[in-house]
């Protein structure tokens, strides 16, 4: 059996890809990508952590994360369509009209 | 509810209906007695006081039924504060409802003869406006009293006290801008000040009696009292029953309190016979009679009340004897007549108190009334007087001057509209009893109205008065001889002051040509005397002194105990009666045989020389008063107005010390370096620096969404890194 260090590790390197590609691209969709690649590397973290104390609780509650970032997937991309009708360009340094 | 444990409470709801009755008359007078005639506004005074009457009837009726227990109804919560608790309950005992019948029987009578009164005295003092007016005190009067007679407690007790003074004050200055005669003056409302003022120091003393009460007692109902009566030390009762003296002197008008009342026969006739000889002065032997257990602990505050008494009358009626005004000899008599009521209740004779007060009700009322009716005659046969010997001068000075007096007030029925100005009476006094005489064939009815109370006050069998006044004597040659012969004397000088009045007023020839054309009163106003006189001749069957009719006696034995029914002296009464006779006969011998003429000096002046100077000008009471009191009051009121508070305060502190240090103050302190360059600055400078530093925070705003989430990751590591390293 893979211990579940690896796991972790998988987890964090995802995390770590994600939360980069948030903080460094400026595209939107791309910044989208990222976050669900955090989301996925809570998701491997939770469910490996539930095997290894032998629960399904952790596998319940990805089933819900999932479920929630769907949604979260569909408001967003919602977003970005009218952001793109407005501005035709989904380039989120321009979108700083809140600037103090 | 608090019922009495009787089964049968018969009419007791209606208790309350003694104080909203007149109540109601007095809201529809005020509200709407603008649009009601002179005779609607009489007719719903009257039925409210009469409405009032027949309450107490049906009262008397319970009480009796419920053989003499007291009942109590319970009205509203008042005042509940820790121990203290007191509510608005009406006591209906045998005590409580004799002096509800005199009050509310006598004033109904009152207000009727006030309907034919008041409609000729608005028009001869030229203010039809104030017809209602008058109305709406009277109906508030007999509220306030009802409240006084009807409390089961002394603050109750003390509201309708403090009410009846208020009414008293009203009504006595209810001409406030003219005297007696109609001119100009501040005269009346004097009166009514002094009145307020004299009550004022009795009431003080009855509230320290009220607070000494609740010191010692913890309550002011009045069977609370009187159940601790024996519990509590018997100086404080004697400082307590001492306290409350003060007040009975003052609404009472006993030595040394008297002064306000002889004045307060400024306001209406009316009044006077209502407020100022028949009820509110009685509510002082009230109070001494409700609270018999509290006195009847205390001998020594017994016999100073007793003596108080006593004094009074015979003071009182050496002072009647020298008096020209027909009022003014009414008021001393009034003032004498109490002290006899004062000095019984003080021997612990609270029967014979309680009698007197009623027979007195009746008689000194008729007189007052009967009193009023001779003035207003006098008054009309001046104007006829004025009328018939009219010079073409004067009668134009009359139409200017009606015409400057302003045409609003224009009667709509009377007929005495055409003379209705002021300047008759600016020379003639229709109360001055040296302007009259004669006036037996001229005012027939009112004469024999007259006699009647006449005969009663001055004590001769078979009148109402006799009987009262004979049960005081017999029950003060049992106590205490000094009391005895006091009141005995003053029986003596009532005799004889009121023989005077008769011969002067009644008797002889016309003195003044008003006289000699006076014209007899309207029926509303000699029907109402007329009762009261059958009162005054029949109310000593209320108690005479033989077996078996000692009905007020066995009546009020309910409420204050066992009473001792006293036989007829014939030694008391004969002295009494042989007296009153000698004082009569001597009155006649002056003043019946050779009756006085215009101008001519008073014949017990040349008698008695200086003495009757004396009693002409009331022992100089008023200037020793004046002297002792009023002057030096105002030279301090002066020397505080003047001196502390003017040139101290305003002059001196105001100006100088508190002005001139904050100009001073503002000087220093507000010139160009501490104010614009100092505080200016300061707060110039709080502005700038605030505009500043949110300038340099503005910048971390700068809009790009990834900046923001760097901030987000920071923080989430700042804070797991504390949280993991802690």
């Amino acid at each position: 059996m893979i211990p579940v260090d690896y796991y972790i590790i998988l987890s964090a390197i995802l995390f770590v890809i994600g939360v980069l590609g948030v903080l460094i691209r400026r595209n939107a969709l791309i910044i989208f990508m990222s976050i669900e690649l955090m989301l996925n590397a809570a998701n491997l973290a939770i469910v490996a952590f539930g095997s290894v104390i032998k629960s399904f609780d952790g596998q319940i509650f990805v089933f819900f994360v999932i479920a929630v970032a769907a949604a979260e997937v569909a408001v967003g991309l919602a977003l970005i369509v009218e952001i793109f009708k407005s501005k035709r360009s989904i380039d989120v340094d321009q979108m700083s009209s809140l600037k103090g | 509810m608090h019922l009495s444990e009787t089964a049968n409470t018969g009419f007791l709801f209606l208790a309350p209906w003694l104080v909203f009755f007149p109540v109601i008359g007095l809201l529809i007078n005020g509200i709407f007695g603008g649009r009601l005639s002179e005779r609607m506004v009489g007719a719903v005074a009257s039925l409210a006081s009469g409405a009032a009457f027949v309450v107490s009837l049906l009262l008397f009726v319970t009480v009796s039924g419920s053989h003499g227990e007291a009942m109590r109804w319970h009205l509203a919560e008042w005042i509940h504060i820790g121990e203290l608790s007191l509510d608005w309950t009406f006591r209906v005992d045998s005590l409580s409802t004799t002096m509800m019948l005199v009050v509310s029987g006598v004033g109904t009578l009152i207000h009727i003869y006030a309907i034919g009164y008041m409609h000729e005295d608005v028009r001869f003092k030229s203010d039809p406006g104030r017809f209602r007016r008058f109305f709406v005190f009277l109906n508030l009067f007999i509220a306030a009293m009802m409240i006084l007679v009807s409390g089961d407690s002394y603050l109750m007790l003390f509201v309708g006290w403090e009410g009846v003074g208020l009414c008293s004050f009203l009504l006595i200055g209810f001409w406030y801008e003219m005297d007696t005669l109609a001119r100009p003056s501040w005269a009346n409302s004097d009166a009514a000040k002094k009145a307020f003022i004299a009550n004022r120091v009795g009431d003080f003393g009855f509230l320290i009696a009220g607070f000494l009460m609740f010191f010692a007692f913890g309550s002011f109902q009045f069977d609370a009292v009187f159940a601790k009566a024996h519990e509590v030390p018997h100086e404080m009762i004697i400082a307590i029953t001492l306290f409350m003296l003060i007040g009975v002197a003052g609404k009472s008008a006993q030595i040394p309190l008297y002064v306000w009342l002889p004045d307060a026969m400024a306001g209406p006739t009316p009044v006077s016979a209502l407020i100022h000889a028949a009820t509110m002065v009685t509510a002082g032997v009230y109070l001494i009679t409700r609270s018999a257990p509290l006195y009847s602990v205390v001998h020594e505050a017994q016999n100073i009340v007793a003596l108080v008494g006593a004094i009074t009358a015979l003071f009182a009626a050496t002072i009647a004897v020298g008096q020209y005004d027909i009022k003014k000899v009414l008021a001393y008599s009034t003032i004498s007549q109490l002290g006899f009521m004062v000095a019984a209740v003080g021997m612990g004779a609270y029967v014979a108190g309680m009698f007197h007060l009623v027979t007195h009700a009746f008689f000194k009322a008729l007189l007052f009334l009967s009193a009023g009716s001779v003035i207003l005659g006098v008054e009309r046969g001046h104007h006829h007087a004025a009328h018939a010997h009219a010079s073409p001068l004067s009668q134009r000075e009359r139409a200017r001057a009606r015409e400057s007096k302003g045409k609003k007030k224009e009667e709509r029925h009377d007929a005495h509209d055409d003379h209705a100005s002021a300047e008759h009476h600016e020379a003639f006094d229709p109360g001055d009893m040296r302007n009259m005489g004669g006036l037996r064939k001229t005012m027939p009815v009112t004469f024999w109205l007259y006699m009647i109370g006449t005969i009663a006050l001055a004590g001769l069998p078979p009148f109402a008065g006799f009987w009262s006044k004979d049960e005081i004597l017999l029950d003060a040659s049992h106590h205490s001889q000094t009391i005895y012969w006091l009141l005995t004397v003053a029986a003596f000088f009532t005799a004889f002051y009121m023989g005077r009045q008769i011969w002067m007023v009644f008797f002889g020839e016309a003195r003044h040509e008003a006289a000699a054309h006076a014209e007899e009163s309207p029926k509303v106003m000699t029907v109402p005397l007329m009762i009261l006189a059958a009162l005054s001749i029949l109310g000593g069957a209320l108690n005479l002194p033989f077996e078996g009719f000692h009905n007020l006696g066995h009546w009020l034995e309910y409420t204050i105990g066992e009473v001792e029914a006293l036989g007829l002296d014939m030694q008391v009464a004969g002295v009494s009666t042989v007296l009153a006779l000698i004082a009569i006969l001597i009155s006649w011998l002056l003043y019946g045989r050779n009756p006085m003429k215009q101008g001519q000096v008073d014949p017990l002046k040349k008698g008695l020389g200086p003495i009757f100077t004396g009693m002409e000008n009331k022992w100089y009471v008023d200037e020793l008063y004046h002297a002792i009191i009023v002057t030096p009051f105002n030279k301090i009121s002066y020397f505080l107005a003047d001196v502390i508070d003017w040139r101290f305060w305003h002059d001196w502190f105001h100006e100088k010390v508190i002005a001139g240090t904050y100009n001073w103050i503002s000087f220093i302190g507000l010139n160009e370096y501490a104010d614009q360059k100092g505080i200016d600055a300061i707060a110039n400078g709080l502005g700038v620096w605030t505009q500043n530093f949110s300038a340099t925070l503005r910048k971390v705003q700068n809009g790009f969404v990834r900046s923001y989430a760097l901030s987000v990751l920071l923080g989430v590591v700042l804070i797991l890194g504390y949280l993991v390293l802690k």
